[in-house]
């Protein structure tokens, strides 16, 4: 038997899946990834919830109930916790709705808003509650890792992995930085 | 000719001349967002923070001496310039992603020289006005960092277009018009200040993303190469004196 | 009065004259007639003073008694000093608003009245304290509070509300060299006169006298070095006390004004200076009046104005320049900013004020007690000043002494007393600790009570803070951390964005929602912002902090969650728009917070 492989869950909350495409990106290294690790929760594997894991990465910010609920089952779970592009880091794009008084914005959506029929907020219990700011998940969890970008390229993406699944503090080159 | 020392570094300077003045003319980069050559140093930005004699001083107003000890490149330096940065970048509404700038924005870069991967502190996430009545000129205050090199450059134009009010973190950048709108004033898209800012907070319209990813200023060389390059021949010149 | 700003504008540049550094009295003016400052009287004074509209609005909105947006007829602010607040300012300025219908920091609808806090009025004596239109109102009660409503609702003008209210009790507990020393105005400018400029050097060289608002500097040098400097001199008389807790130069511009103005004559004749200003704090409005009076009074006597002392080639007189509200003037370079009507934002040193100060010309500012104290060491001579004290400080300091003891009041103790001695004598009990200087200075325990008020020890501005020893260390550490937010100017990035993290952080601690890493950034952040800030405002805005970290570590750790991370927001707190809206109450719709 050879050594154990590395357990990774990914997920994404308030994000666009970019940086999950991105992660996609590195493309057949992706080949050399299964050899020795194994994704536990993640899109990719439509595993619904984590067991314990060495590393898990987390795009997109916290933005409602079940992103905090989602986020910190994955703290719980792993060892390190990886936070993935702008919206993890800073809110994002998602965070642009900061600038607005969150009923306001409900209340436009659904009540007065031009061509609103049946004017309500929907209150299904299955719908997660809005938080009034969009956080960077920083703020709601330890974090251990940051790998910036919009999305990060597959490359950065990759030398951050490997860094950690060898056990090497990450460093990015400066063509691998990037915000945007 | 006299001379201090940096980072164990020999830099001549002539009387007068501040360390920055001094370090950048030797080649030396010291990080530095409020900092221009050609306008009146400020020190409010503080990134070129550097310890003189064991005391923390500001590169960009502090006068060179003879036998001067001056450290840059330390940990401790580093550190406190990241997280200089880091509050730049959680005071105001810093998404790179949907600013034009990115590429192109000294704050960005600086963030990619000093290896900051995260803001570190809880964002602030201020309610800051856009003001979109210019018709050449955006004004884009969530990316203001109050460094105001518009407001020197539009003195030095006599056109007074911007100033610095408030105070504290409420601090924010206004505008010379009866209406406190950028279309009622004079400021038009040639004017140096219109292009002086650092950060994506005055923008000129009809000019974004030319520059393709991948070609844009800081896509390849750090922001030490571009201002050596492109600040270093301005070093010695009087502030606000044109290049004839 | 008129009723239109612009008229009220006009008038004012009339009065005070249409260049830049008349600015912040027609400002002034405009906040007094209208409540606030129109934006077309804005543009009125911008037109008649040359300067741009947004220069005038920027500095209308540096300073905290200016303002672009309408206040009530009544204004009134609570000082929330944490002397003023052991006192219970909060509830009663709860109270205030209850009985107003009305929230803090607002101005209420029909545009009566608007409620807000300050920074500390220099009441600590008799707090807990009010600005009501500018006027001071000490010893605040329940039933006060109760009677204030009732005359704002009933629209009694200020003026006629009960005189004993305004009246300012000044309580001497303490007297020695200074207090004590027999004075006859001008005898000690004759002297100078006859004996000239450098026995005056002298004498002040001798008495080893250091500047009293705290950084120490020895005045003999300041004013050589101003001597020796060429160009127009000034005087200037730093009179803003600002430093929560003090209050002794407050009795000092009163009973000593005098002395006062005698210093800065002598201090004119060395350096040769004709004009000088006493930058006056507003919360000290009240003094104003009695100040004129004795400069009137010595113009009277040949001691002030042309020809002093029927001198040919003396000719020297004093202006008082109100403040606006803002501690960041106390810093001397700043002060002359606001002077010269700008935004007092502290100038980047080198030059320094002695050689390029008020419009960049030779500067000597000195604080209130430090003039006096030259004025009698003139005339009593260097050694008389310098057999008291200990090496390195000679002479006496007065103290500030306020909260938690029997007799609040003024001391002045000889230089070298130690804080035992004192305790002693203002009667305080046990004790968690004593704020010596005000939030930029020192916290010490009881352990360090043997510690001396000295320059090479404990030096101090004035304030002195007794903490009883049940109080809340963390409220003390808080309260003093946000008069530095709320009074940074926002120039320099570390102070700016710093000061306002660190209350976020403390008020994180004080919500119970801090873990040991939360502590461990407070003390990172503390040195960055010490280390990295433009001035003395954020060189030491970190003091409280780090001195109680340092000496009280328990303090810190109790109350700490065991985890090693929280959020520093209150995240269900944040679902309770969505809640609301969506009428949603089960368990299931809150969370945790960690």
């Amino acid at each position: 038997m050879g050594k154990p492989k590395i357990r990774i869950a990914t997920t994404s909350l308030a994000g666009c899946f970019g940086c999950h495409m991105s992660f996609l990106d590195i493309d057949e290294r992706l080949l050399d990834l299964v050899e020795i690790a194994e994704l536990d929760r993640s899109p990719l594997t439509d595993i619904k919830h984590c067991t314990d894991c060495d590393i898990a990465i987390v795009e997109g910010g916290v933005c409602n109930s079940e992103n905090v609920h989602v986020l910190r089952e994955l703290r719980r779970a792993c060892k390190k916790l990886v936070s993935i592009g702008a919206c993890a880091i800073n809110g994002g794009i998602p965070a642009l709705r900061n600038r607005y008084d969150l009923g306001d914005c409900l209340e436009e959506a659904f009540i007065t808003g031009i061509g609103v029929t049946d004017p309500q907020v929907p209150g299904d219990p299955e719908l997660p509650l809005l938080l009034d700011k969009v956080h960077p998940i920083h703020e709601v969890v330890k974090v251990d890792y940051f790998i910036p970008g919009c999305p990060p390229s597959g490359d950065t993406i990759w030398a951050v992995l490997t860094d950690l699944i060898e056990g090497r503090e990450p460093v990015l080159p400066y063509e691998l930085t990037h915000y945007d | 000719m006299p001379h201090f020392t940096l980072d164990g570094r020999t830099i001549p300077f002539e009387p007068g001349q501040t360390l920055m003045e001094a370090a950048m003319a030797a080649g030396v980069y010291i990080p530095h967002l409020c900092y221009h050559p050609d306008f009146e140093p400020h020190g409010s930005c503080k990134l070129c923070s550097v310890e003189v004699n064991g005391r923390i001083c500001s590169a960009c107003t502090f006068p060179a001496a003879e036998n001067q000890e001056v450290i840059s490149a330390s940990e401790e330096v580093r550190h406190l310039r990241l997280r200089l940065t880091q509050m730049l970048f959680v005071e105001g509404n810093h998404l790179c992603p949907s600013c034009e700038a990115s590429g192109s924005c000294e704050l960005q870069a600086t963030g990619y020289y000093l290896g900051m991967t995260d803001g570190h502190f809880s964002h602030f996430f201020p309610r800051r006005e856009i003001d979109a009545s210019h018709p050449e000129v955006l004004l884009d205050r969530d990316r203001c960092i109050f460094c105001a090199l518009c407001v020197r450059a539009s003195r030095d134009e006599g056109k007074n277009v911007f100033a610095l009010s408030g105070r504290g973190i409420h601090t924010r950048l206004v505008v010379n018009s009866p209406s406190g709108k950028l279309g009622d004033t004079d400021l038009e898209a040639t004017d140096r200040a219109a292009h002086i800012c650092p950060v994506g907070a005055i923008l000129v319209r009809g000019t974004a993303f030319r520059a393709p990813i991948g070609e844009r200023k800081y896509d390849h060389r750090t922001i030490a190469q571009v201002a050596l390059e492109e600040e270093r021949p301005l070093v010695g010149r009087q502030h606000g004196q044109a290049e004839d | 009065m008129p009723s239109d700003p612009i008229q009220t504008a006009a008038l004012a540049v009339e009065r005070y004259g249409n260049h830049l550094s008349s600015l912040l009295a027609i400002l002034r003016q405009l906040q007094q007639s209208h409540h606030y400052v129109p934006r077309p009287a804005m543009e009125k004074v911008a037109e008649r003073l040359a300067v741009p509209l947004a220069e005038v609005e920027a500095v209308t909105e540096f300073y905290s008694f200016l303002h672009s947006f309408p206040q009530g007829r009544y204004e009134i602010y609570f000082s929330n000093c944490i002397i003023d607040d052991l006192q219970g300012r909060e509830t009663l300025q709860r109270r205030l608003c209850e009985r107003l219908k009305m929230a803090v920091g607002t101005t209420r609808a029909d545009g009566l009245v608007s409620v807000a806090e300050t920074s500390c009025t220099g009441l600590c004596d008799q707090g807990p304290a009010i600005l009501v239109n500018g006027h001071a109102i000490g010893s605040l009660t329940g039933e006060k509070i109760d009677r204030i409503a009732d005359l704002i609702e009933q629209q009694i003008c200020v003026e006629d509300w009960p005189a004993k209210w305004f009246r300012i009790e000044d309580r001497f507990e303490r007297r020695d060299l200074l207090l004590t020393a027999a004075w006859q105005s001008g005898k000690a400018l004759k002297s100078a006169l006859r004996r000239g400029p450098e026995y005056v050097l002298e004498a002040l060289s001798d008495s080893g006298l250091r500047g009293r608002g705290g950084a120490g500097f020895p005045t003999a040098k300041k004013w050589r070095f101003c001597r020796e400097a060429a160009g127009e001199h000034y005087i200037v008389c730093n009179a803003d006390e600002g430093e929560p807790g003090t209050f002794k130069d407050r009795v000092l511009l009163r009973h000593h004004a005098d002395q006062l103005l005698e210093g800065m004559t002598l201090a004119a004749f060395v350096t040769d200076a004709r004009r000088g200003f006493i930058y006056l704090r507003a919360e000290y409005a009240f003094l104003r009046a009695e100040l004129e009076a004795a400069m009137r009074q010595r113009r009277r006597q040949g001691l002030l104005g042309r020809n002093i002392c029927g001198l040919m080639d003396f000719h020297f007189d004093i202006e008082i320049v109100m403040g606006a509200g803002a501690y960041i003037c106390g810093e001397e370079s700043a002060l002359l900013d606001s002077i010269e009507g700008r935004r007092g934002q502290p100038r980047n040193r080198p030059p320094y004020p002695v050689t390029a100060g008020l419009w960049g010309q030779p500067t000597v500012v000195n604080n209130v007690e430090s003039f006096i104290a030259a004025s009698l060491i003139v005339l009593n001579g260097g050694a008389w000043f310098a057999g008291v004290g200990t090496e390195k400080s000679k002479g006496t300091k007065l103290l500030s002494i306020g909260g938690d003891c029997r007799w609040p009041g003024i001391y002045e103790v000889p230089f070298g007393m130690t804080v035992t001695e004192i305790m002693i004598l203002c009667g305080a009990g046990e004790t968690l600790g004593v704020q010596v200087g005000g939030p930029s200075g020192t916290f010490i325990g009881p352990g360090e009570y043997d510690r001396r008020i000295a320059f090479e020890d404990l030096g101090t501005g004035g304030s002195f803070m007794v903490f009883g020893k049940e109080r809340d260390m963390l409220e003390i550490v808080r309260n003093f951390t946000d008069f530095f937010a709320h009074e940074s100017c926002g120039f320099c990035t570390p102070c700016r964005v710093g000061t306002s993290i660190l209350v976020h952080l403390l008020d994180k601690l004080r919500n119970g929602w801090g873990t040991a890493g939360d502590i461990l950034e407070l003390e990172r952040l503390g040195r960055v912002v010490r280390q990295g800030s433009h001035c003395g405002l954020g060189h030491t805005a970190a003091n409280p902090l780090l001195d109680t970290l340092e000496r009280f570590p328990d303090r810190y750790q109790a109350p700490l969650q065991e985890i090693d991370f929280s959020p520093g927001f209150d995240l269900d707190g944040e679902l309770e728009t969505a809640r609301r809206l969506t009428d949603r109450f089960s368990a299931a719709d809150h969370l945790t917070q960690e």
